[in-house]
């Protein structure tokens, strides 16, 4: 039964392209074969002697749900209905077919057996659903809100399934004849039951609760794998590179500066396509001044915005900005980034010595050339503001509806 | 870390007693840096290394400011603010941290607390921002009037009756230049104010954040208790 080495996937149900269980998808997938030639062997299969319905309960049974590709658009409430259909049509096709043979419908234990089988259908198909939505949220945080809401979902549906069964039952029971005895002994029964549960119940929610630990521990230690690898790839090594270079401050400063930064990212940032938005280009812009620079560049952000060129360019302005008070300044560098409906501006403050902007001669200003030129370029503007004493301030603007005209 | 600068005027309340504080952090190294910092400019009365610890220290030692770490075992610096604010209204919460998550800061201040810095702050800044909170004032980091920006932009809101759910044009431009590094002195030069009106405006912005419904803060603050 081990295939998992193989080529071949192990045989699973199918989550996509199911019609009930997805039993026969998930055997074309494992052999090969078109879903149609599975299906049609299963319907001949039942047809000729009602094996095939058999085989096909025991194969929902055993065969586990197709749990690879986590994510699966949620199907809609059509898709239930769909799968309740292809019930009712399987359960009328087999009545009509044990008709044709002469079995008397009405009166037999053929029709309340078909109840039966219907509503242990809905029930296997709710418990495969409630498999899934819980291997889908595997997040501690948001198990119980997830639960809460599938037990909300999926209560009709039980009830339906435990309504053909018992409908079922009853009715086999009935088409045996005297309904009153059997009433009696259904009572005795569900009394039975009643006090079975009552003994067990200690039991079950004792393993319940071992189960949902053993569970809880599971995930815990699996966080607790990734903390140490990410510590150990990052902290580490840096503690190492420290203790080695430790008669170097600027150099253990910038050490401690980029391995708090990857730290910060790794602990607070958002999963996403790194360097996608302005912002996130902007921080690895930043982070690579700090390590060239060994400064510490404070980076505040009001909004974020998409990339394009012109993003680009202000970003590429804004990192010469950054690079000039890490350079002339000294001391640390404030970044604030609004990024509002009509324009994103970009604030580059620095607590340096600070210089008159009238006093600098043209032709040794990076500062002109590539802030100032660059942000004219693409319809944006920049200001300088400083004086002797007061340290800088380079605002940077760049205004979204007039880049769109100029863009055309 | 700039050097610590152990002179400068030691700050005084207004019945002339120097300034008592309590530190808050479970790293003991920190503490004794942030005591080094500080130095004879305040008194510091007491420290604590977690949460049960901080709220008997602050009981018996009633300081007039408590830095408080946003990260404490224990529960956190909100089950500080938790125990002990409803029962010493008088002694007033400074939030330090090296947090850059907004649920925590902004946990921290609806918790109580009269503002945020992180722990990278200079001494004699420290020194400023506590004597601030002692006197009532709110202390906003660059980082906090980002976040408080952030979570008053976006959207629109009904207004309500005190107006509890937007910033006025005046404290918008105001958490704008705090943003931007701008110390009050520079923000009120700026903005052609006094110094007096731009802790005002702060201390507005402070309420707001601890008072409004909004949708944001309210879920940074739900996601904080949670969690």
């Amino acid at each position: 039964m081990d295939h998992s080495t193989s080529q071949q996937p192990r045989a699973t149900r199918a989550r996509r392209g199911r019609v009930l269980g997805g039993v026969c998808a998930g055997i074309a997938a494992h052999v090969g074969w078109s879903v149609r030639v599975v299906r049609a062997s299963f319907i001949l299969l039942t047809l000729l002697s009602g094996f095939g319905l058999v085989l096909y309960a025991a194969y929902w049974a055993w065969l586990p749900i197709d749990d690879r590709d986590g994510e699966e658009p949620r199907p809609a409430e059509g898709r239930d209905l769909a799968g309740a259909l292809g019930l009712g049509a399987l359960a009328i096709g087999v009545l009509l077919l044990l008709s044709v043979r002469g079995v008397d419908l009405v009166g037999s234990w053929v029709t309340p057996l078909v109840l039966v089988g219907a509503g242990v259908g809905v029930l296997w198909r709710q418990s495969d659903d409630a498999r899934r939505s819980a291997l889908l949220s595997d997040v501690s945080a948001s198990a119980r809100a997830t639960t809460r809401t599938a037990i909300r979902r999926s209560g009709p549906r039980i009830l339906l399934g435990l309504a053909l069964v018992l409908i079922g039952i009853l009715g086999v029971v009935a088409s045996q004849g005297n309904l009153a005895a059997s009433l009696k002994g259904l009572a005795a029964a569900f009394l039975a039951v009643v006090g079975l549960c009552l003994v067990l119940l200690p039991f079950v929610l004792g393993w319940w609760r071992d189960l949902a630990a053993e569970r809880r521990a599971r995930i815990r230690s699996e966080e607790r794998a990734e903390v140490a690898a990410q510590v150990h790839d990052s902290v580490l090594q840096t503690l190492t590179l420290i203790q080695r270079s430790a008669h170097d401050s600027d150099e253990v400063v910038r050490l401690a500066r980029t391995e708090e930064r990857a730290l910060r990212r790794w602990l607070y940032a958002p999963v996403g396509d790194p360097g996608a938005t302005f912002v996130a280009a902007l921080e690895r812009e930043i982070a690579d001044v700090e390590a060239t620079y060994a400064c510490a560049v404070e980076l505040v952000h009001v909004g974020d915005v998409a990339r394009d060129e012109r993003v680009d360019a202000l970003v590429a302005a804004a990192r010469e900005a950054i690079v000039n008070a890490a350079k002339h300044a000294g001391g640390a560098v404030a970044v604030y980034v609004e990024c509002g409906d009509d324009a994103v501006e970009v604030f580059v403050r620095d607590r340096g010595a600070g210089f008159d902007p009238a006093a600098v001669p043209d032709d040794r200003l990076g500062l002109r050339e590539s802030v100032l030129a660059r942000m004219g370029r693409v319809g944006g503007s920049a200001h300088v503001r400083s004086q002797p004493g007061e340290g800088t301030e380079v605002s940077l603007v760049l205004p979204a509806a007039l880049g769109a005209r100029s863009a055309t | 870390m700039s050097q610590p600068t152990t002179g400068g005027a030691v700050v005084r309340r207004g019945d002339g007693h120097v300034l008592r504080v309590v530190l808050v952090d479970d790293h003991r190294l920190f503490r004794a840096g942030v005591r080094a910092e500080l130095g004879d400019r305040v008194d510091v009365v007491g420290e604590a290394g977690d949460v049960d610890e901080a709220v008997t220290v602050i009981h018996s030692a009633h300081p007039d400011v408590v830095l408080l770490d946003v990260h404490l075992p224990g529960g956190g610096g909100r089950a500080v603010l938790d125990s002990c604010v409803p029962e010493l209204p008088d002694v007033r919460f400074l939030a330090l941290s090296v947090s850059d998550a907004a649920d925590d800061v902004i946990g921290v201040v609806r918790g109580g607390a009269r503002g945020y810095v992180t722990k990278a702050i200079s001494g004699d800044d420290l020194v400023d921002a506590i004597r601030r909170v002692s006197e009532g004032d709110a202390v906003f980091s660059p980082r906090l009037a980002g976040f408080v920006l952030d979570a008053f932009s976006s959207g629109t809101v009904e207004v309500d009756d005190e107006g509890l759910d937007s910033l006025s044009p005046r404290e918008r431009e105001v958490m704008r230049l705090i943003a931007r590094g701008y110390t009050y002195r520079e923000v009120a030069r700026d903005l052609v104010l006094s110094v007096k009106t731009v802790e005002t405006h702060v201390s507005a912005v402070l309420r707001k954040l601890q008072l409004s419904n909004r949708h944001e803060l309210a879920k940074w603050a739900a996601a904080h208790r949670i969690v």
